[in-house]
């Protein structure tokens, strides 16, 4: 039997969260600039203190503007509920100490951000959180790597550089059956393109910064609970099941059920390590979510327009999206992700480093620096920039070649993006033939 | 606390308090499907203004044992068992929905153990459509989907809680999807059936307080007549923009309300 139909997508995203301003009735949420917010008396503060009442103390905790934009995010997502962090490193680093302390472990995909990489492997690791990395097309590795401390299994649903699509089915399969949650970083899908929650994932990580906000105006992070993920039955998971010292001995899953995780991550994580978003921040990443379909359908057809020009160049010997021919995901591709895989891609080029460089500085459409998701079209040369610490051999370890190219497709007039390339093909070529 | 009632095991949220013997109590009653989270920051803030609270999971509901009752009837009488057990002699009442009726009829049946009654979206008698019993019984997950979204107002399909980064809707769909097999089933068909609910109300002697939803569609403030008729001199508190769902659509505002009778 069917049931009544949810708002649309495209509706939740300009309206979930957001009421007419009940002090002035504007129609835009507004920026709540405000450090702070006055209590009508004490017994009233108490409350607000002691979760009996529902608003707002300090920024830090929380803040109107902030609050609109993580029951958007949540909506879209279909989970119950979210927090805004100020970069999608501290909303995974917020996940990740809400979970788990000292003597834990991570398993997690190899082909991650490389600021994800850096927080697991070299810094956690220092306050006793280790972390196995695993072949994110591998679930059985997934499974292999599970020991008695694990506490989470962490992916991207597009991984890092290869765009490895993560089989989201299978492995939140492989970490349920450990008790375990599994999170993902959908930074470059949105929930337009993919909603990890209704394929199996309990925890949602996003880096705002890029698509969803889809200006390159600002940083912000977003960190989504599904509500799904039975913290008590999986024993595990004391900081949620067990008395909280912190706030009075409450115990989160019996006074929250549902919401538990979430709720914990604010009252203790966003209060200590203190994280939090800018209102004004969340007043932008607001305006760019209220068009988040057009922007990514248009992201997803520029991109498909750019790897298909691109295939037909003899001096590009490789395109790396899932949706092409060749792309060992590309079945999976199309399963999970039937509305295109984004728009963040890599090619080779033939000539190597000299190749890559020649044709980053030809470019004058795109734009070189080191960041994705931007309405503009953006273009990096991994070997001279990111990881220019690697040799060719460390390189071919991360799936990164020295003529590799990672492209950030934008909105653009798609003939005047590859008028861009084109230019740059031809510097290219002259590089890579003066070098031989 | 986990105490035990007719064989079974009751949980009662009492914000890990012991029950003392000098204090009054309030117990909160959740409606259909639901348990005793959604009474959180309401029975919060009794227990800090001097209350024994005891927010219960109905039998096969939450963290208690056993099958769900099948009446109202049945279900006052649990309710006065797990009074029985805590040693408590008298309390207040809050229900929402069926928990609301369990209330009216625990105030009506046994008089003796109940000084005020807070019926929170509320109506008697209150029918459930085919549509939603068929699916109930059906394990359906249009049940939980039908309830979810005429269970807020128009307004609060969007959200716009003012629990900061929690989307109502979301919640309260995964509470309803934590409800075992069939325990929405006999709760909806429990309030569908309770038939005495006018009839009861008129042998109310405590103080009783009506807190309805302006914008409740499953239990419109027009279907409450008969039963603010039928009690003796009620307090009613119409929330503006709240719906059926009025602990989590209009939390402060319900806190201001219960005080009229707590």
């Amino acid at each position: 039997m069917a049931g009544p139909d949810y708002p649309g997508l495209d509706t939740l995203a300009l309206h979930a969260g957001a009421q007419p301003d009940p002090a002035t009735g504007a129609r835009a949420t507004p920026i709540y600039q405000s450090a702070s917010f006055c209590f009508p008396d004490s017994d009233y503060a108490a409350s607000l203190f002691n979760i009996e009442r529902a608003g707002h103390v300090y920024s830090r905790l929380s803040n109107p503007t902030n609050a609109v934009l993580e029951e958007r995010i949540a909506a879209l997502e279909g989970g119950v509920g979210a927090i805004a962090t100020a970069s999608g490193q501290a909303a995974l680093h917020l996940a990740i100490i809400t979970l788990m302390g000292a003597d834990s472990h991570i398993v997690a995909s190899a082909a991650l951000y490389g600021g994800s990489h850096n927080l697991l492997a070299y810094t956690l690791p220092r306050f006793g959180i280790e972390t196995t990395f695993v072949d994110p097309r591998d679930p059985q590795a997934f499974a292999n790597a599970i020991q008695d401390n694990t506490r989470l299994v962490f992916g991207e649903t597009l991984g890092n550089p290869s765009l490895d699509v993560l089989n989201i089915p299978a492995i939140a399969e492989v970490a349920h059956a450990a008790g375990l949650p599994l999170m993902v970083d959908s930074t470059t899908t949105t929930p337009y393109l993919i909603k990890p929650f209704e394929l199996g994932a309990d925890i949602i990580q996003h880096s705002a910064t890029k698509f969803l906000s889809g200006h390159g105006i600002v940083i912000g992070g977003l960190l989504v609970d599904s509500g799904q993920f039975d913290w008590e039955a999986s024993g595990k998971f004391p900081t949620l099941s067990e008395p909280y010292e912190g706030f009075h001995n409450l115990i989160f899953t019996e006074e929250f059920g549902p919401a538990a995780m979430i709720q914990r991550a604010r009252k203790e994580g966003l209060r200590d390590f203190g994280a939090c978003m800018a209102p004004t921040s969340a007043f932008h990443i607001l305006q760019g979510i209220e068009t988040l379909s057009v922007r990514m359908n248009r992201h997803v057809e520029n991109t498909r327009t750019i790897t298909s020009f691109l295939l037909e160049q003899e001096q590009v010997t490789r395109v790396g999206y899932p949706e092409l021919e060749g792309h060992p995901d590309q079945a999976l591709a199309k399963e999970l992700l039937p509305n295109g895989c984004g728009a963040v891609f890599s090619f080779d080029l033939a000539g190597g480093r000299e190749a890559g460089i020649a044709f980053v500085d030809a470019l004058s459409v795109f734009s070189h620096l080191a960041n994705i998701g931007d309405a503009k079209s953006l273009v990096i040369h991994p070997a001279s920039t990111t990881h220019h610490r690697m040799d060719a051999e460390a390189l071919a370890a991360g799936g990164i070649g020295e003529g590799t190219i990672r492209l950030s497709i934008g909105l653009e007039d798609p003939k005047d993006l590859i008028a861009d390339l084109k230019q740059g093909l031809r510097a290219a070529g002259k590089a890579a033939g003066g070098s031989r | 606390m986990r105490i035990e009632v007719n064989g079974e095991t009751a949980y009662c949220y009492t914000n890990s308090r012991e029950i003392e013997a000098d204090k009054p109590t309030v117990v909160f009653i959740h409606g259909s499907g639901m348990d005793h989270t959604v009474w959180t920051l309401a029975s919060r803030h009794f227990a800090r203004h001097g209350n024994n609270v005891v927010s219960v999971d109905l039998p096969g509901h939450g963290r208690s044992t056993g099958s769900p009752l099948v009446t109202v009837e049945e279900m006052a009488g649990w309710v006065i068992a797990v009074l029985d057990a805590l040693d408590i002699s008298d309390a207040a009442l809050v229900g929402h929905s069926l928990g609301s009726l369990i209330a009216l009829e625990c105030a009506a049946s046994h008089s003796d153990r109940v000084r005020a009654i807070a019926l929170v979206g509320t109506t008697s008698p209150m029918p459930v459509s085919d549509a939603i019993l068929d699916a109930a019984e059906a394990d359906d997950h249009a049940a939980f989907d039908m309830l979810t979204q005429w269970g807020f107002s128009k307004r609060h399909q969007f959200g716009g809680n003012r629990n900061s980064g929690i989307w109502m809707i979301g919640n309260t769909l995964r509470l309803y999807e934590r409800s075992g097999p069939g325990v929405l089933f006999h709760d909806m068909r429990a309030c569908n059936e309770y038939a005495s609910g006018t009839d009861q109300a008129s042998k109310v002697t405590c103080p009783a307080l009506l807190i309805l939803g302006a914008e409740d569609r499953l239990t419109p403030v027009r279907s409450t007549r008969a039963l603010q008729e039928a009690i003796p001199s009620p307090v009613v508190e119409v929330l503006p923009g709240a719906g059926h769902t009025i602990m989590v659509e209009a939390p402060n505002a319900m806190l201001d309300a219960l005080h009229k009778v707590l």
